[in-house]
């Protein structure tokens, strides 16, 4: 420890050293990200496999035959639970790579925002589409 | 002892003196780094893909005409060369994401597992990729 040892124990400052030190680091929200991520991926371990898997079974499907599959209550549950699990994992993604590339702040900023809000949007849009295809179809 | 904060410390000459990721071209490429690389890529191109499902289950609520057309352009070559990247991206990213959850686990990560696990998530990908699109062929009526 050098001199900002000592200053950081001197009896002028109230502070205690993990006072001065919380909220300094680069990762402020903790393991949040990085948990939230890996759940995500767990969870896309099966969804992601049943709809690939799905979406092959019906290659070549008529729309009568593509929007019967669609309209099932597992493939509406299913479904929806998969762009919930993907847009969630593709929001906390991509904000890392904006992160680590773009280093203009408005930037920066500008791409945060249209991420997140799209992100909800899409999966808005996604089981919208599937509640119109189960109900009016 | 790092002392960024000190009073005697030089001014960082940038407003944001906070570290950024390495540069790449200081790196001898290996595998490792190629599959790390990879699985940025094809998530990104995954964020993509999964604008394009939507788009699908959009047209597909739209009615037959707009679902006729996308279906049309799903079958042209530009159409079937997207889908053969997105299935390529998913597969790869579904395995080397599995990968990266055994790491974090505390399994494979020494430096010969690793080379290991990374062999078979590309190889993985092909055989995953090629028997996907036989099945989808398949189900056409190609054979």
């Amino acid at each position: 420890m050098g001199e900002t040892g000592k200053s950081l124990r001197s009896p002028k400052s109230l502070r205690s050293p993990l006072g001065r030190a919380r909220g300094l680091g680069s990762a402020k929200e903790g393991v949040n990200h990085w948990w939230a991520q890996r759940m995500t991926a767990l969870a896309l371990i099966p969804l992601g496999l049943w709809l690939v898997a799905s979406l092959v079974c019906l290659a070549g499907a008529d729309y009568a035959a593509v929007t019967a599959w669609l309209a099932a209550p597992t493939s509406v549950g299913a479904i929806s639970l998969t762009i919930l699990a993907v847009v969630y994992h593709a929001i906390l993604g991509m904000q890392v790579v904006i992160e680590d590339y773009i280093h203009t702040p408005a930037t920066k900023l500008v791409l945060m925002v249209g991420l997140q809000l799209g992100g909800f949007a899409i999966a808005t849009a996604a089981i919208v589409s599937l509640l119109v295809i189960a109900f009016a179809g | 002892m790092a002392e960024s904060q000190s009073p005697g410390a030089k001014p960082h000459p940038t407003p944001h003196p906070r570290p950024i990721s390495p540069h790449l071209q200081v790196y001898k490429p290996q595998l490792t780094s190629f599959t790390s690389i990879l699985h940025r890529l094809s998530g990104i191109v995954l964020s993509v893909g999964m604008l394009y499902l939507v788009c699908w289950l959009g047209a597909a609520a739209r009615g037959a005409d707009a679902f006729a057309a996308l279906q049309d352009f799903n079958g042209s070559l530009i159409g079937r060369l997207l889908l053969l990247g997105w299935s390529l991206a998913f597969f790869y990213h579904l395995l080397n994401g599995i990968r990266h959850l055994a790491w974090d686990a505390g399994f494979g990560f020494e430096l010969p597992n690793a080379y290991r696990s990374g062999y078979a998530v590309l190889a993985g990908t092909v055989i995953l990729t090629l028997g996907a699109w036989i099945a989808a062929y398949y189900q056409m009526g190609a054979f």
